[in-house]
């Protein structure tokens, strides 16, 4: 465990000299400000705008943004593709059409369809449309979303992480058909596929069953750590704070205890012995409710809650630099932002385990109830 | 207004009920030092479910 340790520990150097490096970046560009802010983030409004923003999809990638000294705003980032199913079928595009715009006034021409993005959706416009109008609660009313399978940042976020595990993972493998001790990266990751093994997946399961779920165990464990500190890092990953992306992994979880279910869990769950009749159907409902809705909720709003918290906490002790500039002066303000979000970026490196061990040791906890022997019990 | 007051509640909940794993967990290794592992492992799955059930309070109050 020694070198996970390690791991971690370089892991959280990096992050958090990035943070800085990022919180810094902000800061000397406020310095040269410019008449007309251009999108900059000043206010405590703005900044609660942001952070929203941020915890959402978006369907570009943008790294940060500028204000050139010509007063001209600039983007570093790179676009994504935009996949829609519209009315008349598919439709692609780069989303830089948009040219950053998230208000709905860039409409972008395809196939002679019309679209517009407002708050990082994709709209249609009505076909005698030439611009989106909105009612007075914002919403579109000559315009209607379409089915919308883009790659987003988090859709691009999750095929990398996952090209990277695989090539991680296959080379790890392959390495034990020629030596026993594993060399480079191998030597990281074997103890945390270990600790997986032994810690979680063997006792939860028992010894008769574990093997058989030990690789989704390992699958699960992985793909939530890394996008885990993914998100820690500045390129603006909230993968696993996405309901889609934790409601997808609760529901892998779902299928699989509930496929394996013995025939003593079933039994236990609909028709429990040993309690009196009129007792069993309310055992039943409760116990139904419990195995296919109270579980996978659970795990997919914790995940969910716990990185989405951890990331506006982070963004708002960032934002501190300028929100409190009035009453701390520029160095106060940077100073007491800079500290506690190192603290506050430690703790999320110490979630982003926690978290995904959770998920994990959870998983295997409720498969382990379904393949258990419930026979020998009473 | 009340949701806020909600979340406080949610919250003074929360508290209470990690405080009493935590410090009973905290009793059972005083006890027992060799059990160290097994007393934590189950405290985080308690502290696991317990904070499942704030988060989702939580988020449906919003």
């Amino acid at each position: 465990m020694r070198i996970a340790y390690k791991t971690v520990k370089f892991l959280t150097i990096v992050a958090i000299t990035l943070f800085t490096a990022v919180s810094f970046a902000s800061e000397s560009d406020k310095k040269h400000d410019v008449q007309n802010d251009g999108g900059r983030v000043n206010t405590k409004s703005e900044v609660e705008a942001y952070i929203l923003h941020h915890i959402k999809d978006s369907h570009d990638f943008s790294l940060f943004s500028y204000t050139s000294d010509s007063g001209e705003r600039k983007h570093v980032g790179f676009p994504l593709p935009v996949i829609l199913w519209s009315s008349e079928g598919l439709v692609t595009f780069m989303s830089s059409a948009f040219h950053h715009n998230d208000d709905g006034h860039v409409i972008v021409e395809k196939n002679g369809l019309k679209f517009a993005k407002i708050h990082s959706k994709i709209y249609e416009l009505d076909t005698d449309a030439a611009t989106v109008s909105f009612d007075e609660t914002h919403h579109a009313t000559n315009a209607h979303k379409t089915l919308d399978f883009s790659i987003t940042k988090s859709a691009f976020g999750l095929i990398v992480i996952g090209l990277l595990m695989l090539l991680w993972f296959s080379k790890l493998a392959r390495q034990y058909k020629t030596k026993k001790v594993p060399t480079g990266f191998g030597r990281v990751l074997e103890p945390l596929v270990l600790y997986v093994r032994d810690e979680i997946a063997r006792p939860n399961i028992g010894e008769k069953h574990y093997r058989r779920f030990t690789g989704y165990l390992l699958t699960v464990f992985f793909f939530i750590w890394i996008l885990n500190l993914a998100g820690l890092t500045p390129l603006g990953f909230n993968v696993t704070g996405q309901l889609a992306v934790t409601g997808c992994l609760a529901i892998f979880t779902l299928v699989i205890y509930t496929v394996s279910g013995t025939k003593g869990y079933w039994m236990h769950m609909i028709w429990m012995p040993g309690v009196p009749m009129l007792i069993r159907p309310v055992l039943a409902i409760i116990e139904l409710a419990g195995a296919l809705i109270i579980k996978p909720f659970s795990l997919l709003v914790r995940l969910f809650a716990n990185i989405s918290a951890g990331h506006i906490v982070v963004m708002s002790l960032i934002a501190i630099m300028f929100t409190l500039k009035e009453s701390l002066g520029v160095v106060g303000a940077t100073g007491l932002s800079l500290v506690l979000s190192f603290f506050i970026t430690l703790i999320e490196v110490l979630v982003a385990f926690l978290q995904a061990y959770i998920f994990t040791m959870l998983s295997a906890l409720f498969i382990g109830m379904a393949v258990d022997d419930h026979a020998e019990a009473h | 207004m009340y949701n806020l007051i909600g979340a406080g509640l949610i919250v003074i909940g929360a508290g209470i009920g990690l405080g009493q794993i935590g410090g009973k967990a905290m009793e059972g290794i005083a006890r027992q030092p060799e059990a160290t592992g097994k007393i934590q492992t189950a405290m985080i799955i308690i502290a696991a479910l317990l904070e499942g059930l704030a988060f989702g309070a939580l988020f449906l109050g919003k």
